[in-house]
């Protein structure tokens, strides 16, 4: 379709042709994405293989210290006067390898089988004796941590080469290296970002990145109730972990319950996306319907809701729903007034699985909405003014301007949100969690409650029943789901940037 | 024409105006309930009545009298509170410092592995918060960390340079011909940062206060995570959780209300400043230059 074709379009026809053009975006988006990611694999090789190559090379080529560098750390650089960082190269070698012989290697060899050695008592006379086994937790923990550390001494291993290499090509120059006092300079210049980032890299590596290598690992191993450190071992097992949510003949409960918990999860995000878009949209727009006084007013009292802490109202409408609660009291007075004696007492939460699957919707639709209304209210309000004052000049009605103008707009600008929103969902912890705790409980699911999703179960799998390995199975697999979303949104904003249609 | 046009106006906004009203109600209404009940008199649980009978202090005062007549030791709100805001101000600082520096260097400066960090920063923002957990759980264990406050600080500052995009957005709205004439002028990377991007983003540093101030308020999971059944290590969140439980309920219902509506006021009133700053910051930034 051409530019003109599209401008010729109604909006509703626009967006039918947006809502299409997405979702047939997707194949390509997915195959760009492999694309990409096999593009980087190639990209990876030959930067390995070229650093081989300048290895030899740089090797050949360079003097006795440069040589030299290649075994001990920062000779190059203090042969050639650049004393300090020489040092600190040679430090670091220091001490990763005291670290690797007082500490690392006794975990780092037995990572292949995570520790052969149980805790046992052992019969010394007339005592008996508990001798301590090895702890397949603190191996793995401490294997990665090494296997970490490693990969950081090489990358300074390789700049120790690089620098030494420089250092003796600039000295062939007849050029004097920088001092001390310059370098201190440039980090507050020239190499700010390493001022910068050194910090938050260093604990987004060790609080972020640190735990879900150990995660992902947990992810093959059998560590769970059975298999508990520091009293038993645990080991690699593969697959296993994935193959059983999935195994309807060995494993029927956990596979049952991943299947309906993950098609629960989708309804409840597609369910709880959409209400809360079409529904925040309605009551934004009369909010900002012109015309409308105490705009203020209106959107402070909705906003109220999410300035409050989550867990708060959260926690008040779990009690406000009990069977003794707010809402069943209200029902009773209202009932009273049309003659009814009866108390009413709704089971909310806790008996029937459609009524708590309900009740859980409702109650976002009134934590979520006024988030909605929030970010839709900053849109219209941002509308061009011109856009309006033309379509004035030019006669049309204020419905005419409204499915010209503001409709086509607000789904324009808020499509790529719907989706984040959509990815929030199924990570949507704090509603479920809070609400129900996952139930009305069940005992045809494995570890979890009718309500529960996807995240929930896996919190309730680490957290109470201590399934670790299936915990982090299932974490994986969300992560694969979201990822894919998140990245086709991002390739096509950027291709909705591109045709710049309100700017 | 012009009458029945204008009349067709008047009854649309009548209409809308009614169900706002009833929509700002139904939306309010469970908050005021809060409210009216952290102060009633009479009963300790649900009451099949939505207004109380008689009013009183004293649920207030039993929430502070830890140990007390009316209270229980296992509830010290006083403590939980202190311990909150001491949590808050610590990640609060990091966070600050954290996406400020990150987002700055994203924003301003060019250098190689730009990209592939934005972009691993992109991929660790998908994964599941709570999978790591547990990880993190026996990372601080085996640092000697665990069950202590300082364990806490370290988790809600730690992935603050995640969360960068919001402020390098506005980082990015800022003209380049200002970093350049400050470098013409000798100015370091360093100076144009502290004397012309940081004074120039008022809004959404305040903005990043306070949601790293706000964050240790309202986040319960890690907080139970790694404070299990220390109760006098707790945040309000989890304290406040732990006073709905059936041990509880039946007894500090009405110190539960009431200690909730001393944990929502100040943040509420919080967040409605921050959000005011939110959309200053947003819509501020192409005007400058």
């Amino acid at each position: 379709m051409t530019f003109v074709e599209y401008k010729q379009l109604n909006p509703f026809q626009r967006f039918a042709y947006n809502f299409k053009k997405f979702f047939k975006n997707i194949p390509g988006a997915v195959g760009r994405f492999f694309k990409g990611i096999g593009k980087a694999i190639v990209k990876f090789f030959k930067t390995i293989v070229n650093g081989f190559k300048n290895y030899g090379t740089t090797f050949a080529k360079g003097d006795w210290a440069t040589k030299l560098s290649y075994v001990i750390f920062g000779v190059g650089d203090i042969s050639k006067g650049k004393i300090y960082k020489g040092i600190l190269f040679f430090l670091s070698e220091v001490l990763y390898i005291m670290y690797i012989i007082f500490f690392g290697w006794q975990f780092i060899s037995k990572f292949g089988t995570l520790g052969t050695v149980e805790t046992h008592t052992v019969q010394k006379g007339i005592i008996k004796q508990t001798v301590f086994g090895d702890n397949s937790m603190l191996i793995l923990l401490y294997s990665v941590l090494t296997i970490v550390i490693t990969i950081v001494v090489f990358a300074i291993y390789i700049a120790n080469i690089k620098d030494a290499y420089k250092h003796q090509v600039m000295r062939e120059n007849g050029e004097k290296p920088t001092s001390f006092r310059h370098d201190l300079k440039d980090f507050m210049d020239g190499k700010y970002h390493i001022t910068l980032l050194s910090f938050p890299v260093l604990m987004i590596g060790i609080f972020n990145i640190l735990p879900l290598i150990f995660m992902i690992l947990i992810a093959f191993t059998n560590y769970d109730k059975a298999h508990m450190p520091p009293g038993t071992l645990f080991t690699w097992v593969g697959l296993d972990n994935f193959t059983s949510l999935f195994d309807i003949v060995n494993t029927p409960k956990k596979a049952k319950t991943f299947l309906e918990l993950t098609e629960w999860t989708l309804i409840w995000a597609v369910v709880a996306t959409f209400t809360n878009y079409i529904l925040g949209m309605i009551v934004a727009l009369m909010i900002n319907k012109k015309g409308i006084k105490l705009k203020a007013l209106w959107r402070t009292l909705f906003v109220i809701t999410i300035a409050v802490p989550q867990f708060v109202s959260l926690l008040l409408m779990n009690q406000m729903l009990q069977t003794n609660g707010a809402i069943n009291v209200l029902l009773t007075d209202i009932s009273h007034l049309f003659g009814g004696t009866e108390r009413v007492e709704i089971q909310f939460l806790n008996s029937s699985t459609l009524m708590a699957r309900m009740t859980v919707i409702i109650v976002n639709i009134w934590v979520g909405i006024p988030y909605t209304i929030l970010s839709m209210s900053g849109i219209l309000m941002n509308i061009p003014e011109d856009l309006y004052e033309s379509a004035r000049i030019d006669g049309a009605t204020p419905f005419k301007t409204f499915t010209a103008i503001t409709l086509p707009y607000m789904i324009f600008v808020t499509t790529p949100q719907l989706i984040t929103q959509f990815v929030g969902n199924i990570n949507n912890f704090n509603v479920i969690y809070l609400l129900t705790g996952g139930g009305p409980t069940t005992e045809a699911y494995y570890q979890a409650g009718r309500t529960d999703i996807l995240v929930t179960w896996l919190f309730t799998l680490s957290m109470t029943s201590q399934d670790y390995g299936l915990a982090a199975a299932i974490g994986i697999l969300v992560f694969i789901v979201c990822a894919t979303l998140s990245l086709i949104i991002y390739n096509n904003s950027k291709s909705m940037k591109d045709e710049e249609a309100f700017s | 024409m012009i009458k029945s046009y204008k009349f067709r106006r008047v009854l649309a906004n009548t209409f809308i105006y009614i169900l706002l009203a009833v929509l700002g109600i139904i939306w309010v209404s469970p908050f005021a309930y809060l409210l009216m009940h952290s102060f009633r008199a009479e009963s300790t649980i649900n009451v099949p009545y939505l207004i109380p009978h008689e009013w009183t202090l004293q649920n207030y005062i039993d929430l502070f009298n830890v140990g007390g007549e009316g209270g229980s030791a296992a509830i010290n709100f006083p403590r939980w509170f202190l311990n909150t805001l001491v949590v808050a101000i610590f990640s609060c600082i990091i966070s600050t410092i954290s996406v400020l520096a990150v987002s700055y260097a994203f924003s301003r400066l060019r250098f190689g592995a730009r990209k592939k960090l934005m972009n691993i920063a992109m991929i660790l923002g998908m994964f599941p918060g709570f999978m790591t957990m547990i990880a993190i759980y026996y990372l601080l264990k085996a640092m000697g960390l665990a069950q202590n406050l300082v364990a806490l600080v370290i988790c809600y500052s730690c992935g603050a340079g995640l969360g960068f995009q919001i402020s390098k957005g506005f980082f990015d709205t800022i003209p380049r011909a200002l970093d350049e004439a400050a470098t013409i002028d000798g100015a370091t990377k360093n100076q144009i940062f502290w004397k012309i991007i940081l004074p120039m983003s008022k809004p959404i540093v305040v903005y990043t206060v306070l949601t790293s101030f706000i964050g240790p308020w309202c986040d319960f999971i890690l907080a139970k995570i790694i404070m299990g059944d220390k109760r006098e290590l707790y945040t309000v969140a989890i304290g406040l959780q732990s006073m709905t439980s059936a041990e509880f309920i039946n007894e500090y219902y009405k110190q539960f209300l009431a200690g909730s509506v001393l944990v929502a006021i100040p943040i509420t009133l919080l967040f409605l400043k921050m959000q005011k700053y939110y959309v200053e910051g947003v819509t501020a930034g192409g005007v400058k230059g």
